[in-house]
C-alpha cells in the first residue's frame, strides 16, 4: 500500500536532484512513473501538492521558479544538490564512536529512530568508528511518560499547548496553558519549562503529572523562548533547599545506613541503650521525620523535638492506619 | 498523513549513501546497522531496484543485488550523498553529545568536542532547538574510571555495595559485562558471584571497588529492555496492594506500579510488587498513615508490629 508511495517520492526526489533547469509540472508528471496513474489533472494536482508537502516536512530543499525570465508564469520545481546534501563534513573514526554513543542515547526512547538515521547519514563516507576507547558504556535515557512525544513536538515547533495536570496534593487535575521553552529530563524524569499563562509566570512541569491529551493551542513559532535562559537551572530549583540544621539520632548497631553515610559525626555506643549517636544535616524536618520512621525500631530521633514530635506522630498514623483495615476488608481486595 | 512512507523514504535515502560506500556489505550486518529485519532490508532493495532517472529504461535504474547475501548497490547517482540532517536528527545526537560531556571524566572529550563542532556545521540553523532539550547525568559517577579499566582489561572487581532496601552493606566479587547510564544515574551491569546471576550495581552505592587480579569469565549478557525500567518482575516478588491518601500519591510517580485506580473518596487504589519485603515495610512506614495496607495481611501485620515498637522506646524514653 504505501510501497508505491514510497516509491512515487523516491522518484520524484531523485528526478528533482537530477534536473539542474526547474521543471513544469507537466514534465515531472511524465517523468515519474507513478503519477501515470492520475486519471484526471486535478487528481495529479492533488498528489503532487501533498507530495511536496511531505518531502519539504522531511527537510527536503525543495526549490521554486523560472527557468527564463520572459516566462515567469511557468513556475518550474528542482532539487538543489548542495543544499540537499549540506555542507560537506567528514568525520574521523573517534569522533563517529562518540556519535554513536551519542546516538545509543536515545535507543530505547522516542528519538531512536532520527537518532539512528543521523549516525547512519554521518556514516556515509564510508569511515568505520572507533569505540575502542569506549568499550562498555552504555548511556540511556527513557521517554516511557506518553506526554513526551506531544510536549516535545512543542518545544520542537515553539507552539502554546493546554493539558491537564495533576499536582501532588490534589488528585484533581487542572487544565493550564503553556508556552513551552524547554524540556529537561533529570533523575529520570521529563520536566518542561515555560512561561504559564494561567499563573502569568515560569512553571515547571512534570511529565508523568500531565494527565490526558497536550493539545496545541496556537501557530508554529508563536512561542518566543527568552534568551540566555538555562532549562536545567529552572529544574534544579526544584531540589531540596541547602542542609543547615542537623538533628542527632540514635541508631541501632549496623542499623540505619543512609542516614550513617551522611551523619557528618557518628559516636559507637554513645548513645542509649548502647546505641552508636548520629548527627545527621537536614532541611526540612518532615522530610528527615519520613525517613528515620522508614526504620521503625532501628533508629530513634534525641533532637530536636520537632523532628522527634513529627517521627512520633506519623508513628501513630501508621498504627491507626493499620486498624482502620478490618480483616475482611482485606480479604475481599485482594490482588 | 501515512508517516509509514516518509519514514521510508527517509531510511531509504540514508541507506542508499551508506551501502554504495560499502560494497558487499552482508545483508544481516546491514540491517542491524538499520535497526530493521532482513526481510525489511530485502523490501528496500527490491523498491530501490525500480526507482532512477526519469526515462526507466534498464540502464537509468539504481542496481541492487544481494543473491548471495551481500548487498551491492550501483547506478544510484543523483542520490549517493545523504538528505542533510533533520531537526529531529541533529537535536538527538546533540543532546545525546551534550548528556556525555556532562560526564566527569568519561571519555575523550576531544574527539566530542571536535564531534560537536563539526556536527553543529553539519547541521547549521537546525541545531539550534537542540538547546532547548537536555538529559542529565548524575554529576558523581563514583568508581567509573575503576569500572572503566576493569571492562578494558577484563578483570574481575570486588565490591563493598550498600544495600537501602535491607538496610545493610554486603561484600561481593563482580564479572563487569557493562556500564549503563540509565535515567542520569550509572549502573555496572554483571555477574555477581555472591547472588549467581546478572546483578546491577548503582555506582553511587559502591562503598569501595577493587579492580581484582582475576580475569573475569567471558559472558554474552543481552542488553536489558529498558522501556519498562530497570526493574524486573519475578514471579517470586510481593505483590501489595495499598489505598494512598493524597499526600501519598508520590509514590505512583517513583516506582513502578502494577496498576492504579482512581477512588472516589479522593484516594488511589495501588498494586506494586518488590523483591524484597524489608522495603515494602519501610516504605509504608515511611507513609506515615497515608498509605494502607489492603493484602497481604502478613505485611499489615509486620508493619504495625514495627511502628508499635518504636513508639514505645519513644514513650518510654
Amino acid at each position: 500500500m504505501s510501497a508505491q508511495k514510497t516509491e512515487r517520492l523516491l522518484n520524484l526526489v531523485i528526478c528533482l536532484l537530477s534536473t539542474r533547469q526547474f521543471l513544469a509540472k507537466d514534465q515531472i508528471r511524465r517523468s515519474v512513473p507513478q503519477y501515470a496513474e492520475c486519471a484526471t489533472d486535478e487528481a495529479f494536482d492533488r498528489m503532487f501538492e501533498r507530495d511536496k508537502d511531505e518531502l519539504r516536512d522531511l527537510g527536503v530543499p525543495l526549490e521554486t521558479g523560472a527557468n527564463d525570465a520572459w516566462f515567469e508564469d511557468e513556475v518550474g520545481y528542482r532539487i538543489d544538490r548542495a543544499a540537499y546534501t549540506g555542507p560537506e563534513i567528514q568525520f574521523e573514526p573517534d569522533e563517529l564512536a562518540v556519535l554513536g554513543l551519542a546516538s545509543r542515547v536515545w535507543q530505547q526512547a522516542s528519538l531512536a529512530a532520527p537518532a539512528s538515521r543521523a549516525l547512519l547519514k554521518l556514516k556515509a563516507d564510508g569511515i568505520e568508528p572507533d569505540a575502542s576507547s569506549i568499550v562498555g558504556i552504555e548511556p540511556r535515557v527513557r521517554t516511557s511518560e506518553p506526554a513526551f512525544e506531544p510536549v516535545y513536538a512543542a518545544v520542537r515547533d515553539r507552539r502554546p499547548i493546554t493539558f491537564a495536570y495533576r499536582t501532588s496534593g490534589s488528585g484533581e487535575p487542572r487544565t493550564r496553558h503553556l508556552e513551552p521553552w524547554g524540556i529537561v529530563s533529570r533523575h529520570g524524569r521529563w520536566y518542561v519549562v515555560g512561561h504559564d499563562r494561567d499563573r502569568g509566570a515560569t512553571r515547571v512541569f512534570r511529565l508523568s503529572r500531565i494527565a490526558g491529551e497536550v493539545r496545541p493551542i496556537g501557530s508554529p513559532g508563536e512561542v518566543t523562548v527568552p534568551a540566555g535562559l538555562d532549562f536545567r537551572d529552572e529544574v534544579a530549583a526544584l531540589v531540596p533547599p541547602q542542609q543547615t540544621r542537623s538533628a542527632v539520632l540514635c541508631a541501632r548497631a549496623g542499623s540505619g545506613l543512609a542516614l550513617r553515610r551522611r551523619a557528618t559525626a557518628t559516636r559507637e555506643g554513645a548513645g542509649p541503650d548502647g546505641w552508636d549517636e548520629l548527627t545527621v544535616p537536614f532541611a526540612d524536618a518532615d522530610v528527615l521525620a519520613e525517613e528515620v520512621t522508614g526504620f521503625g525500631p532501628d533508629v530513634r530521633v534525641l533532637d530536636p523535638s520537632e523532628v522527634r514530635d513529627a517521627v512520633v506522630r506519623r508513628l501513630r498514623g501508621v498504627l491507626a492506619a493499620t486498624e482502620a483495615v478490618p480483616a475482611g476488608e482485606a480479604a475481599r481486595v485482594g490482588p | 498523513m501515512s508517516p509509514g512512507a516518509t519514514d521510508r523514504l527517509s531510511r531509504l535515502l540514508a541507506m542508499v549513501p551508506y551501502l554504495a560506500q560499502r560494497q558487499g556489505i552482508p545483508l544481516a550486518a546491514a540491517a542491524t546497522e538499520f535497526g530493521i529485519t532482513e526481510k525489511q532490508l530485502v523490501k528496500d532493495l527490491e523498491l530501490l531496484f525500480v526507482c532512477g532517472t526519469p526515462g526507466h529504461l534498464p540502464d537509468d535504474l539504481i542496481e541492487a543485488e544481494w543473491d548471495d547475501g551481500h548487498v551491492y548497490l550501483n547506478n544510484v547517482g543523483a542520490i549517493a550523498r545523504p538528505l542533510r540532517l533533520g531537526v529531529d536528527e541533529a537535536l538527538a545526537l546533540l543532546v545525546g553529545l551534550r548528556a556525555l560531556a556532562d560526564v566527569p571524566g568519561l571519555h575523550d572529550r576531544d574527539a566530542l568536542e571536535r564531534a560537536r563542532a563539526k556536527l553543529e556545521a553539519a547541521a547549521g540553523d537546525r541545531a539550534a532547538v537542540s538547546e532547548q532539550v537536555a538529559v542529565q547525568v548524575t554529576q558523581r559517577p563514583g568508581p567509573l574510571a575503576d569500572i572503566r579499566e576493569a571492562l578494558a582489561g577484563n578483570r574481575r572487581v570486588h565490591l563493598t555495595y550498600f544495600v537501602p532496601a535491607r538496610d545493610e552493606t554486603t561484600e561481593r566479587d563482580v564479572d563487569p559485562v557493562r556500564l549503563l547510564m540509565v535515567d542520569g544515574l550509572w549502573y555496572l551491569e554483571g555477574w555477581c558471584y555472591r547472588a549467581e546471576e546478572v546483578r546491577l550495581f548503582r555506582l553511587d552505592r559502591i562503598e569501595g571497588l577493587a579492580v581484582l587480579d582475576v580475569a573475569a569469565e567471558p559472558r554474552r549478557v543481552p542488553e536489558r529492555d529498558l522501556r519498562e525500567g530497570l526493574f524486573r518482575p519475578s514471579p517470586e516478588d510481593t505483590v501489595v496492594t495499598l489505598e494512598l491518601d493524597p499526600g501519598a500519591r508520590w509514590v505512583v510517580d517513583y516506582y513502578p506500579v502494577d496498576d492504579v485506580q482512581e477512588l472516589a473518596s479522593g484516594q488511589l487504589l495501588v498494586r506494586l510488587r518488590a523483591a524484597d519485603d524489608r522495603w515494602l515495610r519501610t516504605l509504608v512506614l515511611r507513609l506515615g498513615g497515608e498509605a494502607r495496607v489492603l493484602d497481604p495481611p502478613a505485611l499489615a501485620g509486620a508493619v504495625r508490629e514495627r511502628a508499635a515498637a518504636a513508639l514505645e522506646a519513644y514513650v518510654r524514653a
